[in-house]
């Protein structure tokens, strides 16, 4: 039963990190239709950005502003300068832009700070945080840190003009235009914020996967599965997605060991866990491709 | 009286296609102006060229400034509100969300909300519905709140693009009569579009009549609504 617990909050702890990518992701999809494939590099380049900003004698909570900050910064920039010039070029070219992308953090992250692989610390206290024996000190300290960054993006949408401005543009971009929304500005600042958002989720995973420019492929497929497992074009749907995701698969690992303890028969385990990922990926396509919270959306031609 | 907005060979393209050639109006402040013609003929694109919706070429004056190069959004803090055609709002944002978002522009909140008590005097339907999703509100609703929405900018000018278009008549003349209210309390100049050829000229005091991207004709809507030819070729009755 313990066990059990643990599995669950560990997973909980993974699908918050899940939650914030997905939510990334979804928050560009939805204003422009394009899943930006280097969202998960671009959270590992902020990670490092806080490394090396602790490396340089600043504390972690000012590490972490600073660095969700320039995420910001960058996010709007690399919409205004790199994607500015596309907006009416083909899907195609604009896949090919976020790998391109996805490229050149990678390599640049690793030219800059080396492909070793390195500790990062967590900000969490190790004695008098955590529940013990079900959840752990940084576990815990991840899903609240999420949660609170989840709730204020919430708040921010729900309950400020500019918020709702941003989701006006991204439901008709035209008819924003029409009320005096500056929809190319608030494109650009969803590029912000989801860049923002990933920073927070490579900086809260690197103490668990550590730090590395590779470290963020796996959990952009985990995010992506649970933004399609909520709905793509549903923020609320995607971070609970997320969480499904994270906590599902610890769920089948947990019952794989399990069943090879009481039989003595392995089907599957802790390796498993990223064909788990993409099992979900293919099913909800196949069965349900709006998501569990979507809605199909007919375009009228 | 002066002319609020001025438009001179007025051309405007679709990709390469041209569909308008040489449209020229005046609106006179505090009036009501109609475009009418048929399908085709080029009323919407005449409205969404004001707006800078579409590439376009000649002169389009507002209050004595030329606007021609100014981006929608722009276009917009002169207080100029466009009403799309098909219902222009945000249907799934809530019917409040609808009108505060049409006042984003604006800074001065006392007026904003004194717009929104003036929006709710003409359309009491809407405060009813306040919380629900446009999307899901009647055809007539939607109308009335894509009004409501273009009063809550304070306009100076207000575009309307078939305000009548797939409603009940009774909607239809609700919404008329709301639209001289509009224009005698507020003094909010008009600039209507429509098919319905009799209504628009009862409420219009000067028409052009638009075909395939050229003014035909024009004149008060008394002169126009009498003439034999321009009837039936253009006006349909």
């Amino acid at each position: 039963m313990e066990q059990f617990l643990q599995q669950v909050a560990s997973g909980l702890a993974n699908g918050a990190i899940y939650a914030c990518v997905a939510l990334a992701l979804v928050m560009i999809y939805v204003s422009t239709d394009h899943i930006n494939f280097a969202q998960g590099e671009m959270a590992m380049f902020s990670t490092y950005i806080s490394w090396q900003l602790m490396s340089w004698g600043i504390s972690f909570w000012i590490a972490f502003i600073l660095a969700v900050v320039l995420s910001f910064i960058l996010g709007v920039v690399i919409e205004r300068v790199i994607l500015r010039p596309l907006h009416n070029a083909p899907v195609l070219s604009i896949v090919v832009v976020f790998i391109g992308l996805l490229a050149i953090f990678n390599s640049v992250a690793g030219a800059i700070w080396s492909y070793l692989i390195k500790e990062y610390p967590s900000p969490f206290p190790k004695s008098s945080f955590g529940i013990a024996g079900v959840i752990g000190p940084h576990q815990l300290g991840v899903v609240l840190v999420t949660l609170i960054v989840l709730g204020l993006l919430f708040a921010f949408f729900r309950y400020t003009p500019l918020g709702l401005a941003m989701r006006a543009a991204a439901q008709n971009p035209q008819m924003a235009r029409l009320v005096g929304v500056r929809v190319d500005w608030m494109l650009a600042l969803g590029w912000g914020l989801a860049a923002a958002v990933g920073a927070v989720a490579g900086i809260m995973v690197a103490h668990i996967v550590y730090l590395d420019p590779n470290m963020m492929a796996g959990i952009l497929l985990y995010a992506f599965a649970g933004a399609l497992v909520g709905g793509i074009g549903n923020p609320g749907g995607a971070v609970l997605g997320g969480f499904i995701v994270g906590v599902l698969e610890n769920m089948v690992a947990f019952a794989g060991n399990q069943i090879e303890k009481t039989t003595g028969i392995y089907i599957i385990g802790n390796g498993e866990k990223l064909t788990v990922a993409l099992i979900i990926v293919i099913f909800v396509l196949t069965v349900r491709p709006a998501g569990i919270f979507g809605r199909v959306v007919v375009k009228r031609v | 009286m002066a002319a609020l907005l001025e438009v001179k060979g007025l051309k405007a393209f679709y990709g390469q296609t041209q569909s308008l050639y040489d449209v020229g109006f005046e609106i006179e402040t505090g009036g009501i102006t109609t475009l009418l013609g048929a399908n085709g003929a080029g009323k919407t694109t005449t409205l969404r060229a004001i707006c800078n919706m579409v590439r376009r070429e000649g002169l389009i004056r507002f209050d004595g400034k030329d606007i021609k190069n100014m981006p929608t959004e722009e276009v917009v803090r002169l207080r100029i509100a466009h009403v799309p055609e098909g219902r222009g709002t945000f249907t799934t944002l809530t019917v409040d969300e609808n009108l505060r978002i049409a006042a984003y522009t604006r800074r001065d909140k006392a007026a904003v909300n004194r717009e929104l008590e003036r929006v709710f005097s003409y359309f009491p339907r809407l405060q009813e519905r306040i919380q629900q999703q446009a999307g899901t509100l009647s055809g007539g609703e939607q109308q009335m709140l894509a009004i409501a929405r273009a009063l809550m900018l304070g306009p100076r000018l207000m575009l309307l693009d078939e305000p009548s278009f797939g409603l009940a008549p009774l909607i239809v003349v609700e919404i008329f009569r709301i639209l001289r209210r509009i224009n005698e309390e507020e003094k909010v100049s008009i600039l209507l579009v429509e098919q319905n050829a009799a209504l628009a000229l009862d409420l219009a005091d000067h028409a052009y009549v638009l075909e395939t991207g050229h003014v035909v004709m024009s004149g008060p809507s008394a002169v126009v609504k009498n003439d034999e030819n321009i009837r039936k070729s253009y006006l349909g009755y």
